[in-house]
């Protein structure tokens, strides 16, 4: 069973501290981004519209989340009348709840799952094992991170940090029937994993899945996918079951125009991805739920500034542009969502209550690769900013702020604050701030205070026009605008 | 208050006041290309699916040197006799298809006659999928409105793949490991 990041310790920069003095981690992690970095920008720069269709998607999403009630209602009765059933469901408690009561209906204890963000988030696969349903997760990455008792660390490919010897080394450990002499090469740890999960999929009754796109319109469900899991999964149980975050709704069939060009090219970097299902209500006889989920999504709905990060469609392109993530990797962030969209998400939906998750706003350096990219153009560095002043910050840090509002707020005040600080600039250090100020002088030096203003400056000369111009220093100081 | 009713109420809380949205569509919804066959074949092939291009006259002999020798489920309404009953034990499936998009490369499935079942075109680990050309449309919105929701529908590009290990490409997972297209015109 892999572990859940819910209530994990630590904060940001001691997680990603340690990370960074992993040199293995780094090498992974730098290859796959630069590849998959690389391959994205060549398919969207195939398409001489791509512009066009990110601002069709932003408004798209825009559009669905200002009217999420009526198209909410309309999916949940189309989905109804093609014999599917709707479940809500407040938390992840509740969600949790719903699916495990349908699978002991189905007097079933084991589940095969198509790889979903939604039952991690929610960790599914914790609580239905506390009632003695194992659930088989079978997309690679996925298996790979089940078996290794590990944490994902990226959004589309989990087990990015490992590399093929490190998987070859938990493939021999976990799987009985694989052969001693299996090697590191990809294609022969994929066939193992095809092997491994043949039989399952043939036996198994019951599936369950997320979805990447629901249509209120008709009532459709659309997973997009590569190995061909996902078809196992979706159509050969008799049962499925899919939980989907409310905000994954688009109004109608013709959206997926915009969104099928997005997803793959922003997120695999292909033009189409392998397979794509689709399915309307009860299909060939099966039995359908679908369990839509809030579990914060009202309450990032509700922040005009933040309710912006709702429109991802976690194509992972944001992760493998930014330097951040780059360097630390996905365990920093302590969250199934990392990266620059973690960083944004993780704190709206989970508030700002523990350590790990106030100082996600601070895991960037604001450079704004990630809004370049994002296929519905989340400015993800204007809802840090704002996360930021949100965040908790110690009491002395916002007395100080308060001081330096008030001062910066008024040219009298800082005047005279100005030539308090000449007064006294033989005593500030050169170099480092003493006690707790020393934190803003860790990556920069005290800058130099002039021993005179610009202003007083421009004061004494008549506007610079007399002579008895500034000291050498003082005109260094000037062009600081001190 | 039920799941329901809170989550609406809570939503009706959250976006009260807020504006609405006008959707600019101002990408490409029909676009020109010259030699769809060839386009679409040249995309196929870019999976590394195995694609051949004949006229229609030709394509059941092509199709008998595709299958020969291989228990090949044939789906309803394929029109073909000589099919093999038992998925787990047949070699492929060999299906038309409803709708396929020259610029990405896809054939789509709407699992209607001579398409099969969704199970029937998964579990056999080589799919041979007769196109016609006139089912080649030039890109992914023309698809969509040439397809009809209510159908379960299966995309398919390129045979079954995986980037999960070090982000190299590896096919043949767990769907087909083999696509081979037959392109008619």
């Amino acid at each position: 069973m892999s572990a859940t990041f819910i209530g994990m310790p630590g904060n940001f920069p001691e997680n990603a501290a340690k990370a960074v003095q992993n040199s293995q981690l780094r090498f992974n992690l730098r290859k796959a981004t630069h590849t998959i970095r690389d391959r994205r920008a060549s398919v969207v720069g195939e398409l001489p519209d791509w512009q066009e269709l990110r601002a069709a998607g932003k408004a798209i999403k825009d559009h669905t989340l200002r009217n999420l009630e009526r198209y909410l209602l309309r999916m949940e009765e189309a989905v109804t009348r093609a014999g599917g059933t709707v479940h809500w469901a407040r938390d992840a408690d509740e969600a949790n709840r719903i699916v495990t009561d349908l699978v002991k209906a189905t007097g079933e204890t084991e589940v095969v799952k198509v790889k979903s963000m939604a039952t991690q988030e929610i960790g599914l696969n914790e609580a239905l094992a506390e009632h003695g349903i194992a659930a088989y997760e079978t997309d690679l990455a996925e298996l790979i991170v089940q078996l290794g008792d590990d944490f994902p660390s990226h959004i589309l490919v989990p087990a990015i940090h490992r590399n093929r010897s490190e998987i070859r080394e938990i493939f021999l450990d976990r799987m009985p029937e694989v052969s001693p002499d299996l090697t590191d090469d990809p294609p022969a740890l994929t066939e193992a994993a095809r092997l491994h999960l043949r039989e399952r999929f043939l036996r198994s009754k019951v599936a369950i899945s997320g979805a990447n796109f629901m249509i209120a319109e008709t009532g459709t469900l659309v997973v997009l996918e590569s190995e061909g899991n996902g078809r196992m999964c979706l159509s050969l149980p008799e049962t499925l079951i899919s939980v989907v975050g409310i905000e994954k709704l688009l109004p109608s069939w013709r959206d997926l125009e915009v969104f099928l060009q997005l997803l793959p090219r922003s997120s695999t970097g292909e033009r189409m991805n392998p397979y794509t299902s689709m399915w309307t209500g009860a299909v060939e006889g099966q039995e359908f739920h679908l369990v839509l989920l809030d579990n914060g999504r009202t309450d990032v709905l509700a922040d005009e500034v933040g309710r912006q990060a709702l429109r991802c469609i976690r194509c992972s392109a944001c992760l493998n542009v930014c330097p951040v993530y780059e360097r630390a990797g996905g365990h920093a962030y302590g969250s199934v969502y990392p990266g620059p969209i973690g960083a944004i998400l993780t704190p709206q939906l989970r508030g700002m209550g523990s350590e790990l998750d106030a100082s996600l706003p601070f895991a960037s350096s604001l450079c704004g690769a990630c809004y370049d990219v994002c296929p519905v153009a989340i400015d993800i560095p204007e809802v840090l900013v704002d996360l930021r002043a949100k965040a908790p910050h110690a009491a002395a840090e916002r007395a100080g702020m308060k001081v330096a509002g008030w001062i910066l707020n008024d040219h009298e005040r800082l005047a005279k604050a100005q030539r308090a600080a000449t007064k006294l600039r033989r005593l500030v250090p050169k170099r480092r701030l003493p006690g707790p100020l020393s934190a803003w002088t860790d990556t920069r030096d005290v800058p130099e205070i002039p021993e005179e203003s610009f202003r007083d400056w421009w004061e004494r000369t008549g506007r610079g026009e007399r002579s008895g111009g500034p000291t050498e220093e003082g005109l260094r100081g000037a062009s600081e605008e001190w | 208050m039920s799941a329901r009713e809170e989550i609406l109420s809570r939503i009706r809380k959250a976006v009260g006041g807020a504006e609405d949205v006008e959707i600019p569509r101002g990408y490409r919804t029909e676009r020109q290309v010259d030699d769809l066959v060839g386009l679409f074949a040249e995309r196929v092939d870019d999976y590394r699916a195995i694609v051949h291009v004949v006229p229609s006259a030709e394509v059941p002999a092509m199709i008998d040197a595709c299958v020969k020798g291989k228990r090949m489920v044939i789906p309803e309404g394929f029109g073909r006799d000589g099919g093999w009953d038992d998925l787990r034990t047949a070699d492929g499936v060999l299906t038309n298809c409803a709708v396929a998009i020259a610029e990405t490369g896809t054939i789509v499935l709407d699992h209607g006659p001579g398409q099969g079942t969704r199970a029937q075109t998964l579990v056999p680990d080589y799919h041979l999928c007769v196109v016609w050309a006139d089912q080649i449309v030039p890109g992914v919105p023309e698809a969509v409105a040439r397809l009809d929701p209510s159908r379960p529908l299966t995309w398919i590009s390129g045979p079954s793949a995986t980037s999960d290990i070090e982000l190299n490409r590896v096919e043949g997972v767990h769907g087909p490991r083999t696509l081979e297209v037959v392109i008619s015109t």
